[in-house]
């Protein structure tokens, strides 16, 4: 090969520790990376993405060992390299963005000292040029006073700005390559797009090859010169991105291409004099001494789907919190069927609190791990419906089929030993169980693979149907809204900014904010980030300034 | 019940339920057994015969446990192994009775300390604001002045006699248990399980039976273990101090402290039930450890 190629990877084999048994988490990779490239790598969780980008830099997680195969840097083989080699390469060389900058960072040092650290251990540069050199890459990195902030501590920035100030860290050296692991996954869409165009710009400035890991196809169309779909640590396809994008060859990438397109079928408007089964009036809310919800009314009919939607810390899941009564409202109330519900959850009866359900966001804390499938859904179905021994155990199986899931497979297990989405299916069907009116959805796709979610948001959809249900859908996400919402709801600082049925909601005129958010949602137009930039630089588009987002 | 005994598919249902729990449990215990470390199979080892050596003293023992059967601080010899003591009873048949009194009273008493700290740790978790106050500031108070010191005083007030210093270390102890207990429960109580359940309408007791304490179980296994020995240290050093295990009862620490001067003669034989104690403390640590290990590590 040409001195063109900077990262080659050859049959790369790393195995994981299950046990005593050894398990390939990788079999047999091959990567090849230009100077001045980015490679997408996407997959869904356990494909091996993370392990690979670790393997770039020479480097397995503790229990894992590479088995086989070469990586090749610079001509150099780095697995057959010394640790002393490699440590030399790691932060002059090859650096590392991880998805969670919070978790990253190191909170007892000021943001400036931790991007000296790297430079100044490589022998680079000294202090100051390093002082300097930062700001320098925090004005380019459009960070806010970029002579002030790295003088910051990690708690005192937000998310956005700190991945920003972690990805101007990995540059801090000038590296040859940079791998890119989720880098704005825990991000809103709005402070996605800031640091997306942070990063492009960076790389595309100092020529640095980059492997950037996502799960989202629509982020890593914006990102990358090339795309590579894993599955089960193999390569399942390569190609350029546009081609990749406009004509997968594989059945497994074309499904993954096909998960936006799922839509829900779409509900008659109620009649107007129908009563809500829930409707928030006049509802403020407070953690203690700090107002949190202002004024906020909605309504949730009958068989509909309501879409709450709002970057973190708008109000959406406090506005929740108070329909199921965990936090009392500090002013207004709360219908169910017309008739008040008792503020705090303790006041409500057995029925109130039977007709509202919830489906957690992380369905890994919402089940008991210390209790087996049949004792998780038959809980519910003896408390609220009195059923106990054969009875119960029956309602449980219908139930598990209802949720498409085999009962003498799944009856005894324990929910350790069930995947992510079956985990959700299991929180779906103890809330079904109560026989409830009205379930809120907190989040239940955005912890998932695209697949696995699309599957979660088909079951709602089907029980919708067939048993009636209103649902509250908590989401961050607007392809999820555009999925399953009949009304969409957007919040913003704890206010209800705009709201209507889904159909007027995607159309324009919009609230400067939820404009704002439509249009930070990624697309799948590789030229879509340009575009936008370009349409908000001048001002066509509102942008995050104007819509008084609380990232800038 | 009256319906499967009507109905037979029912009745091999209900039979068949339990097995497959009854199996796959037995399967992760032999697996942990298995994958057990040397340092933890040694441990296990000595407390087994720790045991046996309890509950079989009267046939393992040669003389009894207050009998006089010799001069006073006999070398020892083919007749007595271990010699005799300052009142010529036998050494080592008072070390095997030791076993029974000084391990028994350790156990109930942290048994005891368990059941009123983890009840009080768990209440405080869950229910919080001034329960939780109230139960913090009684236990940083207790905690406030050194134990043995606390334990020495109260023991002096009520009288020194083995129910009162069971009652007084499971109290003294149970604060620490309280700690931990809260500490765990804390975690637990706001997952979202507990809340789920707490929004469908479950009482407080049901909360703590099967929501909180079958995931704080691993923490409060290893800890148990491990307060296990320091009760146990604690007997000892009252025995020694001479409020503890009342003679002629036969405690490991009364045995060190009567035959204390012999050491000055070039003795070891005070040195056997420090012995005996060392050695149960060490190997109740080791199989802790590895309790300890696979329960932050990785989980079946």
């Amino acid at each position: 090969m040409s001195d063109d190629t900077i990262l080659k990877i050859r049959n790369l084999k790393i195995d994981g520790k299950t046990g005593d048994e050894w398990l390939p988490i990788l079999k047999g990779i091959d990567l090849d990376l230009k100077r001045g490239e980015v490679l997408g790598v996407i997959g869904e969780s356990g494909a091996g993405k993370s392990t690979i980008g670790l393997a770039a830099m020479g480097y397995t997680r503790g229990g894992c060992r590479i088995s086989g195969g070469t990586v090749d840097f610079e001509g150099t083989d780095l697995v057959a390299a010394s640790e002393t080699y490699r440590r030399k390469l790691r932060g002059k060389k090859i650096a590392y963005v991880a998805q969670s900058a919070a978790a990253s960072f190191n909170p007892a040092h000021r943001l400036i000292d931790q991007y000296s650290e790297a430079p100044i251990q490589h022998g680079v540069m000294n202090t100051t040029e390093a002082e300097s050199d930062a700001t320098e890459l925090y004005r380019r990195l459009q960070l806010p006073n970029p002579d002030e902030i790295g003088f910051r501590y990690p708690h005192q920035v937000s998310g956005g700005q700190l991945q920003r100030a972690m990805t101007a860290m990995a540059m801090s050296c000038r590296p040859d390559l940079i791998i890119f692991d989720e880098p704005t996954t825990a991000l809103d869409v709005t402070t996605q797009i800031e640091v997306l165009a942070a990063i492009r710009d960076a790389v595309e400035q100092f020529g640095t090859a980059a492997i950037y890991i996502t799960h989202d196809l629509a982020v890593v169309a914006q990102m990358a010169d090339r795309i590579q779909v894993f599955k089960l640590g193999e390569t399942i396809e390569e190609a350029e991105t546009r081609k990749m994008l406009s004509a997968p060859e594989e059945d497994y990438t074309k499904s993954l291409w096909a998960v936006r397109s799922f839509k829900a079928t779409a509900k008659p408007k109620p009649p107007a004099d129908e009563v809500p089964i829930v409707e928030l009036r006049n509802v403020d809310a407070a953690y203690g001494a700090t107002p949190v919800l202002f004024d906020v009314n909605f309504k949730i009919h009958k068989g509909r789907t309501v879409a709450v939607v709002g970057e973190s810390g708008s109000g959406k899941s406090t506005a929740a919190r108070c329909i199921t009564g965990l936090l009392p409202p500090t002013k207004g109330e709360i219908l169910f069927n017309g008739e008040a519900l008792p503020p705090g959850y303790r006041q409500r009866n057995k029925d109130q609190l039977r007709q509202a359900q919830m489906i957690y966001q992380m369905a890994d804390t919402a089940l008991n791990p210390k209790q087996r499938i049949e004792d998780i859904i038959g809980r519910p179905v003896g408390f609220y419906l009195g059923l106990s021994g054969k009875a119960q155990r029956e309602r449980v199986r219908e139930l598990l089929d209802l949720i498409e899931m085999e009962p003498d497979v799944y009856m005894h297990r324990f929910p350790g030993e069930l995947s992510g989405g079956q985990k959700q299916r299991i929180g779906i069907a103890r809330s079904l169980a109560a026989e409830p009116q009205f379930i809120i959805c907190d989040e239940v796709t955005s912890a998932l693979d695209q697949l696995v979610a699309e599957g979660i948001l088909r079951l709602l959809d089907k029980l919708q149907i067939d048993l009636g249900l209103a649902y509250m859908f908590i989401t961050h996400d607007l392809a999820t809204v555009r999925a399953i919402a009949d009304e969409v709801v957007v919040m913003q600082h704890g206010k209800v900014v705009e709201q209507g049925p889904k159909v007027e909601m995607f159309k324009p005129p919009h609230h400067p904010y939820t404009d704002l958010l439509l249009s930070s949602v990624p697309e799948m137009d590789p030229g879509w980030l340009t575009n936008l930039l370009g349409a908000r630089e001048r001002g066509e588009i509102v942008d995050a300034k104007a819509a008084g987002a609380s990232d800038n | 019940m009256t319906d499967a005994t009507n109905d037979p598919t029912a009745l091999s249902a209900d039979a068949q339920a339990p097995r497959v729990e009854q199996e796959s449990r037995w399967t992760t215990i032999r697996r942990a057994f298995r994958t057990a470390p040397l340092t933890a199979w040694f441990g296990m080892i000595v407390i087994f015969l720790y045991i046996v050596t309890a509950i079989f003293a009267p046939l393992l023992a040669p003389f009894g446990e207050k009998e006089i059967v010799g001069d006073a601080f006999d070398v020892p010899g083919s007749e007595y192994l271990l010699g005799t003591d300052q009142l010529g009873r036998d050494m080592l048949s008072r070390m095997i009775y030791a076993a029974r009194n000084t391990v028994g009273i350790a156990l109930l008493t942290t048994i005891l300390s368990f059941l009123l700290g983890s009840f009080l740790g768990m209440l405080a978790a869950v229910l919080g604001g001034w329960t939780d106050n109230i139960l913090s500031r009684v236990v940083d108070v207790l905690m406030s002045i050194p134990q043995l010191i606390f334990a020495l005083l109260l023991l002096t007030i009520l009288g020194a006699n083995v129910v009162n210093m069971i009652l007084v270390i499971a109290l003294l102890d149970s604060t620490r248990v309280y700690r931990l207990m809260r500490a765990v429960g804390m975690n637990i109580v706001v997952m979202d399980y507990v809340e789920a359940a707490k929004l469908r309408g479950e009482g407080l007791w049901w909360l703590i039976r099967k929501e909180i304490l079958p995931n704080a179980m691993a923490p409060l296994i290893a800890e148990f273990g491990l307060r296990f020995c320091f009760v146990f240290l604690t007997i000892a050093a009252l025995s020694f101090l001479g409020l503890g295990i009342q003679p002629p009862t036969a405690d490991w620490g009364t045995m060190v402290r009567d035959n204390a001067q012999l050491i000055t003669f070039g003795e070891i034989i005070p040195l056997y039930p420090a012995g005996a104690i060392a050695l149960l403390t060490v190997a109740v640590n080791f199989v802790v450890d590895w309790m300890l290990h696979r329960s932050s590590g990785l989980k079946e």
